[in-house]
C-alpha cells in the first residue's frame, strides 16, 4: 500500500504539481511517459512520490511519446488504470495513438499542458495542441488554474471510467501561466480523493486468462461507420455523466463546475469567448468595461468536447458581438473556436456578429488593455448593428496590422 | 511450466488458441510460426500484434481467429504494447488485483506469457525505436519477428531487411537494376547488444528447434527476441506448397543460419557473459543459388548481366557464416 501524503488544508501549488498529486491520489497503476517542456514536471513529481513511497503502481519511462500514449491504451486495455502528461510536439507525436485510444474506447486521462507547436520551436504556451487533438474523440476538459487543474484531473477519472462514457479524457492547462504559477490550492486529503475517484473496474480486461478478449480490430466498410457512430452518440451523451460528477463534486468541496462558464452575462451586450487562463484577464477587463458602462461579459467553456453547443448558444443568446479568442495560429481558415461558437448560434438561429481575435501565440502576454480593446471593438460594433472592424485580428502582433476577412 | 513436446503428430494435435480460420494466403508461414509458438506452451499467453498481414488476416470484427487474449494498437507500438501488459500484470500482481482465474494459474505456477507479433517493416523499421526502448528497459515479454523481407500487407515494398537483388515493388528489378541494393541488417546482433537475455533465430521449417528456443525464451526472465524466416509466397513467389522446402533450402544453405545468443545477466541488465550458440549445422552446405532460384523474386539475377550479384550473396552468406563459427568458437 502507498503511502499517506499529509497534505494542508491549503498548499501553494503549481498547475503541474496539482496534476500530479492527482494523478498520485487517483492511484494510478501505470503511468507511461516522455519528458516535454512545460509539463515534464509533472512526471518527474510523479517519480519523486514514487521514490518516496507515496504511489504503488509503476512509472515506465519510455523512449517516445508515441510509446507514451501506446503503452497507455496496452495497460489500460491490460484492465489498469492509466495515465500520462504531454505538451505540443509530444503531443503531435501521439497523434496516432489519440485516435487508437478513444476508437478502442479506453478511459486513459492525459494531462496536456498547452504550448506552441513548432516550426519555430517556442516552449511557451498557446492552445495549438489542443486544438490539434480535439477531434480525437476524447473528452476535453479546460482549467484555467492550478486549483482547476487539480479538481479536475480528478473528475477526468470517474468521467471516463464511466460505464456510459468508457472514453479517454484530456484535462488541459495553460503552458506556464498555470502550469509554473504556485498559487493556493485546497486538495481533498488522500482518503477523500480516492473515495471521490472510486476502484477502477476495467471491463474486457487481457488479464483475465479465464476471458480472452481482442482489442483493436479491423472493421473496413462493413462495420466501422457503427463504432464510429456509436462512438460519437456516447461521446455526445457524456455531458449527462460530465454533469452528474461536477455536481459530486460541488456537494464534496463546494467547488462548482458548469459546462459552460459565465461571468456577468445575465445582462451583457458584448462578451469575449476565450479559453485557459485569458479568462481570468477577461474577467477584470469586463469589470473595467462595466466602470465605462459597457455591458461586458465572459463566457468559457469547462468541456472543449463534447462541445456544448446548446449551452454555448444559450449563454450567448442576448449577446449583440462576442468576441472569439483563438490561441493558435488559424492556418487558413478562422480560428477554431469562432468556427465553433457561429456554428452553436447559427444552428440555434442566434445571430449576433462573430468577431475573431487570434491572441497570445507562442506565450506572447495578453494584457487586460489589450482586452479592454477588443470589448471597444466589440461596443463599436453593437452600437452600428454591423461589423464595422475586421473580422479577424491578431492581437499585439508587432509590425504593420494584419487583419482578414 | 515447460511443455513436454514428444513428437509433430502430437505438437500438431495441441490445443489451438490460433486457429487455422484466418485469411491469410495458402501457404503463409505467419499461420506455422505463430501455431509453432503458441503450441509451445500450456501456459495461458496474451499477444500484442503490429500491423501487418497477420493482424489485417486474423481479427475482422465480428470475428477473431485468436482465442488469447489479443492487442493491435498501430504498426509501430507492437513492442510496447506488449511491454506494458507485462508491467500492467506486474504491477497487478504485486498489489494483489489480478482477476481470480489468473491468480489460481499463476498460483499453480503458470504464469502468463506474453508475446509480440511483429513483420520485419513493423520491427527492422518504422517499429524499431518502440522495440529498442522495450528491451532496454528489461521489460518481460517476448517479441517474435515474422521476417518475410518485404512489407506483404501494404503489397510488397522494401523494407530494411529485403536481401541485396530481391524484386520488389519500391525496388523494381528493370533494365537497369537489378532490385534492392543493400543487404539486410542482422537483426539478431543488434538485438543481442541491447542485453536481451535470449535471442535466436529460428525458421518454421526446422519445428524442433523453434519450439526448444521458444521454450527457452519463456523460461528467462526479461525480453527476448526471436527472428523468424517467415517465406511469404505472394511476394517470394513460390507454390503454397512449397513453403516448407524454400524455408530449408535457407537454412542448408545458410542463407539464415539458425543460432542463439544467451547473455548471462542480473536483473540490472549487467551482462556477465555472451555466448552464441549455433543450433544447426548443414551437413552439406547448399549454394546459395539454390535457395535464390526457388523463388521468383530474384529470377532476374541468372541474366548474365546479373550473375555478379549471385556471387555477392554468396561471399555474403560464406563470411556471415564464417563470423557465426568464429564467434561460437571463442565463447563470446
Ligand atoms: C504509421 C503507419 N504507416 C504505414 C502503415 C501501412 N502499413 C500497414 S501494414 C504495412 C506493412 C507491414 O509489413 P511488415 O511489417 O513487414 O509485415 P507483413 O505484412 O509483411 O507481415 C504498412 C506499410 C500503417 N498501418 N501505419
Ligand atoms: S502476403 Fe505473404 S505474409 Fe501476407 S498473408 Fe500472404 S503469404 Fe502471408
Amino acid at each position: 500500500m502507498a503511502k499517506k501524503y499529509e497534505l494542508n488544508e491549503i498548499e501553494v501549488w503549481d498547475g503541474n504539481m496539482a496534476a500530479a498529486h492527482a494523478l498520485r491520489q487517483a492511484q494510478v497503476d501505470i503511468v507511461a511517459a516522455y519528458p516535454i517542456t512545460p509539463s515534464t514536471p509533472i512526471v518527474q513529481n510523479y517519480s519523486k512520490f514514487l521514490a518516496d513511497g507515496y504511489v504503488d503502481g509503476e512509472f515506465i519511462m519510455v523512449e517516445s511519446e508515441h510509446s507514451a500514449m501506446s503503452g497507455c491504451v496496452a495497460a489500460s486495455a491490460a484492465g489498469v488504470r492509466a495515465a500520462t502528461a504531454t505538451s505540443s510536439q509530444g503531443f503531435a507525436l501521439m497523434a496516432e495513438v489519440l485516435y487508437q485510444a478513444s476508437g478502442m474506447r479506453l478511459p486513459i486521462v492525459l494531462t496536456v499542458v498547452n504550448r506552441a507547436l513548432a516550426a519555430p520551436l517556442n516552449v511557451n504556451g498557446d492552445h495549438s495542441d489542443m486544438y490539434l487533438g480535439r477531434d480525437a474523440g476524447w473528452i476535453n476538459l479546460c482549467s484555467y488554474n492550478p486549483q482547476e487543474a487539480y479538481d479536475l484531473t480528478l473528475m477526468a477519472f470517474k468521467i471516463g471510467e464511466d460505464l456510459n462514457v468508457r472514453l479517454p479524457v484530456m484535462v488541459h492547462q495553460d503552458g506556464f501561466i498555470c502550469s509554473h504559477t504556485a498559487q493556493n490550492v485546497r486538495p481533498l486529503q488522500d482518503e477523500e480523493a480516492h473515495e471521490f475517484v472510486g476502484e477502477y473496474k476495467p471491463v474486457n480486461t487481457m488479464l483475465d486468462v479465464a476471458n480472452p478478449v481482442t482489442h483493436g480490430v479491423q472493421t473496413e466498410e462493413d462495420w466501422h461507420f457503427e463504432h464510429k457512430a456509436r462512438q460519437h452518440n456516447d461521446l455526445m451523451n457524456s455531458f449527462g455523466t460530465i454533469k452528474k460528477i461536477f455536481n459530486e463534486f460541488k456537494e464534496r468541496t463546494g467547488r462548482t463546475y458548469d459546462l459552460v462558464y459565465t461571468y456577468k452575462m445575465d445582462d451583457a451586450d458584448v462578451a469575449i469567448f476565450a479559453l485557459g487562463t485569458t479568462v481570468e484577464s477577461a474577467r477584470i477587463a469586463a469589470d473595467k468595461m462595466r466602470e465605462k458602462g459597457v455591458k461586458a461579459g465572459v463566457v468559457s467553456l469547462r468541456v472543449f468536447r463534447p462541445f456544448p453547443f446548446k449551452e454555448v448558444a444559450e449563454a450567448l443568446s442576448n449577446v449583440k458581438a462576442v468576441a472569439a479568442m483563438d490561441r493558435s495560429a488559424p492556418g487558413g481558415t478562422f480560428g477554431a473556436l469562432f468556427n465553433e461558437i457561429s456554428a452553436a448560434m447559427l444552428a440555434h438561429g442566434k445571430s449576433p456578429i462573430v468577431l475573431n481575435y487570434i491572441y497570445g501565440l507562442g506565450g506572447r502576454d495578453t494584457t487586460i488593455d489589450m482586452l479592454k480593446g477588443v470589448y471597444e471593438d466589440l461596443d463599436k460594433c453593437a452600437k452600428a448593428g454591423e461589423a464595422v472592424v475586421p473580422m479577424q485580428q491578431f492581437l499585439g502582433l508587432r509590425g504593420p496590422k494584419l487583419s482578414f476577412y | 511450466m515447460v511443455k513436454k513436446i514428444k513428437n509433430l503428430k502430437e505438437f500438431s494435435l495441441s490445443n489451438d488458441r490460433f486457429e487455422g480460420a484466418n485469411l491469410m494466403c495458402p501457404g503463409c508461414s505467419h499461420n506455422i510460426i505463430v501455431r509453432e509458438v503458441l503450441n509451445a506452451t500450456d501456459d495461458p499467453v496474451i499477444v500484442a500484434t503490429a500491423t501487418g498481414c497477420l493482424e489485417v488476416c486474423t481479427a475482422v470484427y465480428p470475428k477473431t481467429s485468436w482465442d488469447v487474449s489479443w492487442i493491435h494498437i498501430g504498426f509501430e507500438n507492437a513492442a510496447v504494447a506488449a511491454a506494458t501488459v507485462s508491467a500492467a500484470y506486474e504491477v497487478m500482481k504485486k498489489k494483489g488485483k489480478l482477476p481470480p482465474a489468473t491468480q489460481k494459474m499463476v498460483e499453480e505456477g503458470r504464469e502468463p506469457k506474453i508475446v509480440a507479433f511483429a513483420g520485419d517493416g513493423g520491427t527492422y523499421d518504422i517499429g524499431f525505436q518502440s522495440l529498442s526502448g522495450a528491451f532496454e528497459r528489461g521489460h518481460n515479454f517476448m517479441y517474435v519477428c515474422l521476417d518475410n523481407e518485404v512489407y506483404a500487407n501494404t503489397g510488397g515494398q522494401r523494407s530494411s531487411s529485403t536481401p541485396i537483388g530481391a524484386s520488389t515493388t519500391t525496388s523494381p528489378a528493370g533494365s537497369v537494376s537489378y532490385g534492392e541494393k543493400m543487404m539486410k541488417k542482422s537483426m539478431v546482433e543488434i538485438m543481442a547488444d541491447h542485453g536481451a537475455p535470449y535471442v535466436a533465430q529460428v525458421s518454421p521449417s526446422k519445428w524442433k528447434d523453434l519450439v526448444k528456443k521458444v521454450q527457452k525464451g519463456f523460461e528467462v526472465y526479461g525480453p527476448v527476441y526471436i527472428n523468424a524466416q517467415s517465406a511469404c509466397t505472394t511476394e517470394w513467389k513460390h507454390a503454397p506448397e512449397d513453403t516448407i522446402e524454400v524455408s530449408d533450402l535457407g537454412v542448408e544453405s545458410c542463407v539464415w543460419p539458425l543460432y542463439e545468443i544467451i547473455n548471462e545477466r542480473d536483473e540490472h541488465g549487467i551482462i556477465y557473459s555472451t555466448k552464441l550458440n549455433i543450433t544447426y549445422r548443414p551437413k552439406n552446405k547448399i549454394p546459395v543459388e539454390e535457395y535464390l532460384a526457388a523463388q521468383p523474386r530474384f529470377r532476374h539475377l541468372f541474366k548474365p548481366e546479373n550473375r555478379h550479384i549471385i556471387d555477392l550473396w554468396q561471399k555474403a552468406v560464406d563470411a556471415r557464416w564464417e563470423y557465426l563459427q568464429r564467434r561460437e568458437e571463442a565463447g563470446v
